[in-house]
């Protein structure tokens, strides 16, 4: 029914399954619209947030996926700029799921803030001083750079490719790819640092204020590192995924393997880093300031053992899998640390968010939890699902993966 | 005609002599316009520019002592955690009175300050403001109310300091009188356990009060410099203000 549409060379499952395929989705996401809607008409009091717990699932989620999402830039820094060429076969993956990523990200804060509407107000009333203001910033124009880079992708479409002005444009805009990678490298770097620098600079919370460099806390550089580190992991992950689901060979072993081994190196720099600051913070930053970081650790869930699956199992033992050729090799390894890298991103994004809120400051207030209700949960799953949506239509329409045609017909 | 020289509003508050009757609390509500908290409103949710915490010194009886510690925003006067991160400028340090000041119809509702607040003196509206009918006829018309999705704090009813510049104005004053600014909690304290003043002037029983062995400031390790002192005989209190933390559940809370 819609062959006509599909790229030369290539198999995609019929229609009939296709659409199949799409309806749960479908279903989803307007379940999730729904509880948008509901936090959107009625407030945010149908939420679980509270006065103490400001931030809650929604921010943790979207600092997890703007990180994961760092795959987009990272790809095209080492693809545009560095001349990996390898990675040609990942890229416009990799552009798709950061568009997802980033538009799904400020989807959800525009839900999360109280007035959506004055979001406007910080491009005009910026205040020069708040990391807030510069991830506003940075995160609006690399959203633009990301949309701007998604078009020549969906140009390449065999339908749009017969309209001669369209092949004209797609063309014009290819040249300005190296433009838009170094632009990407530049806009992502600043607000991945300026979210790390979200909680660094949190005077008042000295679970996570952070000593660092000039206006810089340390979280600054550690979130940019991390993201580095994980966004190719991420995209291995993606790709693994959808060639499993597809039961299709996307892209070269080496490719993947190389993604790993990036991965890997930036880890293993980025664990050290942040083994350091975490030994700095304990025994200087947060004494400092009359709170003994070992206290934070005696108020149960969060005990020692937080910080060691993040550091150990979910960034130095991934890091040492990837970064060893013979571990790499195997597919299956390769993978799972790969998942566990992203994963201790997801960790950690959650400790410097959720931690930091349960913890009292005043000495008289007691460790609070909470738990994100339907509508919190809903309007995430409204993003994953808008995340698989536009990746499925896009697998099916568009070329993310140039060498498939290759590894098909071979 | 001489310039106006800044003040440094602040408050000391006397903890033996506090009674935890709350009548600051209603007082501040009736004051600022904060509309009745709805019925699935909780004491996490609701709106209390001043909450009055209870906690015991952990002891049995007969030796159990309970001090009341009534919070509200501690107007920091350096590295004000709130202002900084404001992404736009909904937060002000007003030069002439120390206050810190919230300003709403700036405020884009994303709750950046509240998670920067160390006190814990941020609230925000996650409910239309509504007041029962008729009770709308009781609002201050000196202070604007707020909408749903905005972040308000105490600002030292800074509408009772615009009110008595303006009566000063009108008497061709420059200055206003002490007397004639006080805090809605400080005016309807029955034990007078709330002292309100200038702290920039030296006569003045705040100033004095602040500057006693006796008083302390919470949290004042962070270095934000806060405004509001707290008083005690009591050296168990004093332990409140140096964060000990070793035994968290030495001290039952009551908000």
């Amino acid at each position: 029914m819609d062959k006509q549409y599909i790229i030369r060379g290539v198999q995609r499952s019929s229609f009939r399954k296709f659409i199949a395929w799409m309806i749960p989705w479908a279903g989803l996401l307007i379940f999730g619209v729904y509880a948008i809607y509901l936090c959107l008409a009625k407030g945010l009091n149908q939420t679980n947030m509270d006065n103490r717990f400001a931030f809650g699932v929604w921010i943790f989620l979207d600092l997890t996926v703007i990180a994961l999402g760092a795959g987009a830039f990272f790809t095209g820094f080492l693809l545009y700029i560095l001349k990996k060429k390898e990675l040609h076969a990942v890229i416009n993956s990799a552009v798709v799921i950061g568009f997802i990523c980033y538009s799904g990200a400020v989807g959800v804060l525009m839900v999360d803030v109280g007035q959506p509407l004055r979001a406007w107000f910080t491009f005009w009333h910026p205040n020069v001083h708040s990391m807030l203001t510069e991830v506003t910033f940075c995160i609006t124009c690399y959203l633009t750079v990301l949309a701007i880079e998604y078009v020549p992708v969906i140009l390449k479409n065999r339908k749009l490719r017969e309209i001669p002005s369209m092949l004209v444009f797609e063309h014009e805009l290819h040249k300005l790819v190296f433009v838009l990678a170094a632009v990407g490298t530049f806009l992502s770097f600043f607000h991945q640092g300026s979210l790390g620098g979200l909680y660094g600079v949190l005077r008042g919370r000295p679970f996570a204020f952070r000593e660092g460099i000039a206006i810089w806390p340390s979280t600054f550089f550690l979130f940019i590192l991390s993201a580095a580190a994980v966004g190719p992991s991420f995209i291995l992950l993606t790709t693994w995924l959808v060639s499993k689901i597809s039961k299709k060979r996307l892209v070269k072993k080496n490719v993947l393997m190389l993604l790993g081994k990036i991965s890997g190196a930036l880890l293993i720099v980025y664990v050290l880093l942040k083994t350091i600051d975490t030994l700095v913070w304990i025994n200087s930053t947060s004494p400092a300031v009359g709170f003994p970081a070992y206290e934070f650790y005696s108020r149960k869930p969060f005990g020692t053992w937080i910080l060691f699956t993040e550091i150990v199992v979910f960034g130095l033992l991934p890091a040492l899998v990837l970064l060893s050729g013979r571990m790499r090799a195997h597919v299956g390894l390769l993978v799972t640390a790969a998942a566990f890298a992203c994963t201790g991103v997801a960790l950690n994004r959650f400790v410097m968010t959720i931690q930091t809120l349960a913890l009292p400051t005043l000495p008289f207030d007691p460790f609070l939890s909470y738990m994100p209700s339907w509508q919190e949960v809903g309007a995430f799953l409204a993003v994953i699902a808008y995340g698989v949506l536009v990746y499925s239509l896009s697998f099916r329409y568009l070329v993310l993966f140039p060498q498939e045609r290759e590894l098909s017909n071979g | 005609m001489t310039a106006q020289k800044n003040s440094r509003y602040g408050m000391v508050i006397d903890l033996d002599a506090c009674t935890g009757c709350g009548a600051c609390m209603v007082a501040c509500a009736v004051e600022n316009n904060i509309p009745p908290a709805p019925e699935s409103a909780n004491e996490r949710t609701g709106i209390t520019w001043m909450r009055v915490y209870k906690v015991l010194n952990g002891k049995s009886f007969p030796d159990t002592q309970a001090v009341f510690v009534p919070m509200m925003c501690q107007q920091c006067e350096h590295h004000t955690p709130c202002i900084s991160v404001c992404p736009q400028k909904a937060v002000e340090l007003d030069e002439e009175s120390g206050i810190v000041a919230q300003i709403p119809v700036r405020c884009l509702g994303c709750r950046y300050c509240m998670t920067a607040c160390p006190y814990h003196a941020r609230y925000f509206n996650w409910w239309d403001p509504v007041w029962p009918k008729g009770m709308e006829q009781t609002l201050n018309p000196d202070v604007a109310p707020r909408m749903r999705g905005v972040v308000e704090k105490c600002n030292f009813c800074h509408g009772r300091l615009q009110a008595a510049k303006a009566k000063a104005a009108a008497e061709g004053r420059i200055e206003i009188r002490p007397e004639e600014y006080q805090p809605a909690c400080s005016d309807a304290c029955p034990t007078n356990a709330i002292v309100f003043g200038d702290l920039n002037d030296e006569q003045s029983e705040v100033s004095r009060m602040a500057h006693q062995k006796d008083s302390f400031r919470l949290l004042e390790t962070l270095g934000s410099e806060p405004k509001v002192y707290f008083q005690s005989e009591r050296p168990w209190v004093h332990h409140i203000a140096e964060q000990d933390f070793a035994s968290p559940e030495k001290e039952t809370v009551h908000g």
